[in-house]
């Protein structure tokens, strides 16, 4: 008999539907796991069990996710709960309130479940940065999982959740998911809201599910999305049922080749793995069109000054004064500051808000920032010639497969061109998703190489159907394995 | 190799950081090399091209001018390193 915690969130539900088990049965099994596999993986930074029993004991298992425990980035506000974004900054912090995602959440019966590592306020591609603990790669636990949503990834992958949300800045929830070997959605800029994420670069920051499936991906966005009177940035666009092209074919699907996407200096066992699944897709009844998005060598560097500067303001707020860790005894305010934010944060975060601080600062502001944002312009502009073409791009999620815990903690630069293949959909705003297509053998274990699908800005619908469809062709060369020894 | 122009300590003060010796080193050269890298946007042509702040922009986002429940004082205290009498309690900035 398949375990409970090996369901999807969409075969859950059935099972609850159909009276075989209960919530409460589901989530006992779920705790269950994440006893036994979490002291390998280190997913979880803290779970409140108790409240998450009497959500499920009185769950309504009619409601859109009745009853279905989710994991949440530790980057997003749950009342009464901590909310650290792994740094030492917010340690012991207490969400006053919960963040909207969390309050549709439990409007559609959902029960948030655990805070999942990250790195420190999501800046990281390993989520080594975190403060408190390294995250393992359920795969080869001597592996990093990806970041920054390591932690919510690595924990759907070793089946110690059922789904989990994350947040994408450059590639944060599809990078893991890619290198976990799951599915991670980084919905367009504007169809979550964003109230109560920590904010990292408030114009790039997006949530989204990541989970099993592109079904329970879709499921979880129905919920999710929408206009928010409380973020301003979120978009007053039609509420769409994301699933309604779920089960279609590949037949006349037009999926656009980005050539800069295959470049060399990636990995070739991943760029064979992904232009395999292209090649099925193509033998399903899919149109490969060859596309060009020239500006792409030049998103990492737009990226790292952008998401720096909106950091460097939004980080602004940890000043020891109203909320999260202060230095003892200081000699004035200016040292208050000074000692409260060098103690607090770590070395990655320091980094970022020096650069981002820089490229503002007076005298650099046009040759850095604002010349990044004309580029940024020109690469939102590829996009829009694209998609006239064709109905989704196809490419690796990341250049890599999941590289050894300690790697690159050394080399920042080198690390974030790990994020080369992800960063774009976040500066033009459109939506990604990444899906498994195969694995490589490497050092005596398999690790999952990601499939990376892009569509237009608001065009969620189309993309999931595309992905739904790839991830049925993928079967064969995906399989059923599942994470050894866990 | 480091940037002539980043001198790393005096941009963590504008940002309010302090830095060890080690850090001050490392990250010296360590974001030197990043903007030798981001140095190849200063290659493209940008003449014209206007500056986007948003992906998907949306202007004068207004909300009725009601009034509307915000934290209660204990709340918003609760997380306060220092707190007394209801108030915050900071680090003293007048003699």
């Amino acid at each position: 008999m398949t375990a409970l915690t090996d369901l999807s969130l969409s075969e859950l539900q059935a099972g609850f539907r159909r009276g075989d088990f209960t919530p409460v049965d589901a989530l006992r099994a779920l705790e269950g796991r994440i006893a036994t596999v979490d002291p390998s993986v280190d997913a979880y930074l803290s779970r409140d069990f108790d409240s998450a029993l009497a959500a499920a004991e009185k769950a309504d298992i009619h409601l859109p996710l009745g009853g279905v425990p989710i994991g949440i980035k530790d980057a997003i506000n749950v009342l009464g709960e901590s909310c650290t974004c792994a740094s030492k900054i917010l340690a012991g912090f207490k969400s006053p309130y919960d963040a909207t995602v969390i309050a549709k959440l439990r409007a559609a019966g959902a029960i948030p479940y655990g805070r999942l590592n990250m790195d420190e306020f999501a800046m990281g591609s390993s989520t080594e940065n975190s403060a408190f603990k390294k995250t393992r790669n359920p795969w080869d636990t001597s592996r990093i999982p990806g970041g920054s949503s390591g932690g919510s990834a690595a924990a759907v992958a070793a089946r110690e959740a059922f789904a989990a949300l994350g947040s994408d800045t450059g590639g944060s929830i599809r990078q893991p998911a890619a290198l976990c070997g799951v599915v991670g959605l980084k919905p367009s800029y504007g169809r979550v809201s964003r109230y109560g994420l920590v904010a990292f670069a408030s114009s790039l920051d997006q949530i989204g599910p990541i989970a099993r499936t592109t079904r329970d991906c879709a499921s979880v966005l129905n919920v999710i999305a929408g206009k928010d009177a409380h973020d301003s940035t979120s978009l007053d666009a039609p509420v769409e049922d994301f699933t309604a092209r779920l089960g279609n074919d590949l037949k006349g699907v037009r999926l656009g080749i980005p050539k800069e996407y295959f470049v060399d200096g990636m990995d070739p066992r991943v760029r064979a793995k992904v232009e395999s699944a292209i090649h099925r897709c193509e033998q399903l009844g899919a149109e490969l069109i060859e596309v060009s998005l020239p500006h792409t060598p030049h998103a990492v560097g737009v990226y790292y000054i952008i998401a720096t500067a909106e950091a460097s303001a939004n980080l602004a707020r940890f000043d020891g004064v109203r909320y999260g860790y202060r230095s003892k005894n200081p000699r004035d305010l200016l040292d208050h500051y000074m000692s409260t934010r060098e103690e607090g944060f770590g070395s990655e975060v320091k980094r970022r808000i020096i650069l981002g601080t820089y490229v503002l600062s007076s005298g650099y502001y046009d040759a850095y920032y604002l010349r990044a944002q004309k580029v940024r312009t020109l690469i939102r502009q590829d996009f829009t010639n694209a998609f006239e073409k064709v109905d989704a791009l196809v490419c690796p999620t990341s250049p890599d497969l999941a590289f050894k815990i300690g790697e690159r903690v050394d080399d920042p630069l080198r690390m974030y061109l790990a994020d080369i293949f992800t960063i774009a959909a976040n500066l033009a705003g459109i939506c990604g998703i990444s899906l498994p297509c195969g694995f490589v053998d490497e050092g005596g274990a398999s690790l999952p190489v990601g499939l990376q699908l892009l569509g237009k800005a608001m065009d969620e619908t189309r993309l999931l159907g595309i992905s739904d469809a790839c991830e049925r062709a993928l079967t064969e060369a995906v399989g059923s394995a599942r994470p050894p020894g866990l | 190799m480091s940037s002539p122009n980043l001198d790393v300590r005096d941009v963590a003060r504008l940002a309010r950081i302090e830095l060890t010796d080690e850090e001050a080193s490392t990250f010296q050269s360590q974001l030197g090399r990043v903007l030798e890298y981001v140095e190849q946007l200063r290659a493209l042509d940008v003449t014209n091209v206007e500056p986007t702040a948003h992906a998907n922009p949306v202007f004068n986002v207004l909300r009725e001018d009601v009034v509307r429940p915000g934290l209660a004082r204990e709340t918003a205290l609760a997380n306060a390193p220092h707190s007394a009498n209801n108030l915050v309690v900071v680090t003293k900035v007048i003699e």
